[in-house]
């Protein structure tokens, strides 16, 4: 099962809409209620750094029998450090993120803590893609 | 572990939406504007307490199964966040103290920190 969402750069008051949509199908597959907690705090991470950080993205899921496997890829800024965006605390958002209560330099740490599987790559000017992979144990 | 009943009529406070949970017991209590450490939880039975007043409360909540909402400094719910929350059957509670007092209430009344 395949599902593609789009997220829309800067537009605060959509973000987490995608993800939401990933949790009533989620919950309508009877996934365990970890596991999609897990996975849905994962996706609202990733989506609401596409919203702060990025022109647009696109959420594609993807349903196998044993695992939920995300792939999230932005038109944007890109992270020049891959390694210092990783570090608990570093953050480049802006006041307006900030104001929403994010910000906070705990994203990308806590969306590894949250998945089994998570790759990132990125280019300057180009865009950043993360991979995330939970597995339905 | 503290009834919302009990919690909404000490605080003096009132109930946006979500009236029928009211005789449910919460166990934790977790006080944060930075929705960025709500996310970071993984306990259930939590009321976060908060005075960041916009969407993506609602949204942080429905993504970490948080059933409760306090918001404290008389910050008032949107319509927009009142109608999410419903959808995510989400209890919202609005109160006039601060943080500190409101917290320093709750924790006498029973309700536990998660760290």
């Amino acid at each position: 099962m395949e599902f593609a969402f789009f997220i829309e750069g800067g537009n605060f008051s959509k973000a987490g809409s995608a993800s939401s949509e990933v949790k009533k199908i989620l919950k309508q597959l009877n996934v365990d209620s970890k596991i999609i907690k897990r996975t849905v705090v994962s996706l609202y991470e990733a989506e609401v750094n596409v919203v702060a950080h990025a022109f647009e993205g696109d959420m594609i899921v993807e349903i196998f029998p044993d695992k939920i496997a995300v792939r999230i890829e932005d038109k944007g800024p890109g992270i020049p450090d891959i390694e210092k965006a990783m570090e608990k605390g570093f953050s480049t958002a802006t006041p307006k993120v900030r104001e929403m209560g994010f910000g906070a330099g705990m994203g990308l740490p806590n969306i590894k803590k949250n998945s089994d599987e998570m790759n990132i790559s990125s280019k300057v000017n180009v865009g950043t893609k993360l991979e995330i992979v939970n597995y339905l144990k | 572990m503290v009834k919302v009943a009990d919690l909404v009529d000490k605080l003096n406070a009132s109930v946006i939406c979500g009236k029928d949970d009211l005789n449910q017991d919460i166990n934790f209590g977790f006080a944060s504007d930075l929705m960025s450490d709500v996310l970071t939880l993984d306990t259930d039975n939590l009321l976060l307490i908060t005075g960041l007043n916009n969407l993506q409360t609602i949204r942080t909540s429905e993504m970490s199964d948080i059933s409760f909402i306090l918001f404290v400094r008389d910050k008032k719910v949107s319509q927009e966040m009142k109608d999410l929350a419903c959808e995510n059957n989400i209890t919202l509670i609005e109160c006039g103290y601060s943080m500190f007092k409101a917290c320093s209430m709750l924790c006498e009344m029973g309700l536990e920190p998660v760290y």
